[in-house]
């Protein structure tokens, strides 16, 4: 047995996933994800890039339902 | 080094965050939809109602279909990228956990520090609970702390890592849980309470509400770890090092 060492029922170790390789994807999904939520969750409610109240009442009862502050 | 790319993994996250959302959709829609309405009812039965009541621009229809599809979808493909992204350092780096795993680990703790954690303090509230004046400061007041609990939940978990080689793996875990629950339970009593529940407000009402708005938030992260486990799993399944054909599949 080569692997008596290790028990049998442990996983394979899976190699990690390189930083410099993650880095620019998680800076753009951040900035997208982060802007999505903000229209969720956020947009003419507590602060408001468009006039109007329409994205307010339009993600209203998401915004609710979702834990959000909304009015 | 894995050679499975970033890319691959986020749309994959996109994709289990948009199943997510819609579960999160359905769940709301039926559990959820009545209390708001209930709650709207008592709103507009009140003394001067805001402005639900005159000339709204979105019909009530619309806001408990497509608006409420909407905001559950793009909250779902948003947190599916997230969730995504901390897989993708999660992986490898927490111990000996294959993929499948790492996603149901990352989605429960996501669900437990930027859904239950803050919702225990700032719990979701439905129409006709809250201020309109004060939506600014409950806004902020709510989104630090998300903030203090991923930070706190990153402190907790860098300080597990750390005393795993000294104590095992789970004492060093549940050490590290203890501290975290502290630490949160600290930040519970620094940050000020916000209750803006008015005084004749049905209390089994906002029970409902509330319960309905955690049972959003398990779905979406059940959902989302499921999926997302079965679609990185086979993202990586040929990047993965060889099993010995000794060893029973995990």
């Amino acid at each position: 047995m080569a692997h008596s060492a290790v028990p049998a029922s442990a996983p394979v170790a899976v190699a990690p996933i390189s930083l410099s390789a993650l880095a620019p994807w998680a800076a753009f999904a951040a900035v997208v994800t982060l802007f999505l939520l903000y229209l969720v969750g956020v947009e003419q409610g507590a602060a408001a890039l468009f006039q109007g109240d329409t994205v307010h009442e339009w993600m209203h009862d998401g915004r609710h339902l979702l834990g959000f502050p909304c009015h | 080094m894995n050679t499975v790319s970033p890319r691959a993994l986020l749309v994959r996250g996109m994709l289990a965050g948009l199943l997510a959302g819609v579960a999160a959709f359905l769940v709301a829609y039926l559990l959820g939809e009545s209390k708001v309405d209930a709650a709207i009812a008592i709103e507009e039965a009140g003394e001067a109602a805001h402005d639900h009541a005159e000339a709204a621009p979105v019909s009530r229809a619309l806001q408990a279909t497509a608006g409420l599809g909407t905001g559950t979808l793009l909250y779902g493909i948003a947190l599916g990228g997230i969730a995504a992204l901390v897989f993708c350092f999660a992986l490898g780096r927490i111990g000996r956990f294959g993929p499948r795993a790492t996603a149901a680990l990352v989605s429960g703790g996501l669900f437990l520090t930027v859904g239950l954690v803050p919702f225990l303090k700032y719990p979701a509230n439905p129409p006709a609970v809250g201020d309109p004046d004060t939506v600014v400061r409950r806004t902020t007041l709510y989104l630090l702390m998300i903030a203090l609990s991923v930070l706190l939940a990153s402190g907790a978990l860098i300080l597990g890592r750390r005393l795993a080689p000294r104590l095992g793996n789970w004492n060093a875990s549940v050490l590290a849980s203890v501290a975290f629950v502290a630490a949160v339970g600290t930040a519970y009593a620094l940050l000020p309470a916000v209750n803006e529940v008015p005084e004749d407000f049905p209390a089994a009402l906002i029970w409902q509400f509330r319960l309905a708005s955690l049972a959003i938030q398990a779905v979406v992260w059940t959902t989302f770890g499921l999926a997302f486990g079965f679609l990185a799993e086979r993202a990586i399944a040929p990047a993965a090092a060889p099993k010995e054909a000794v060893q029973p599949t995990s």
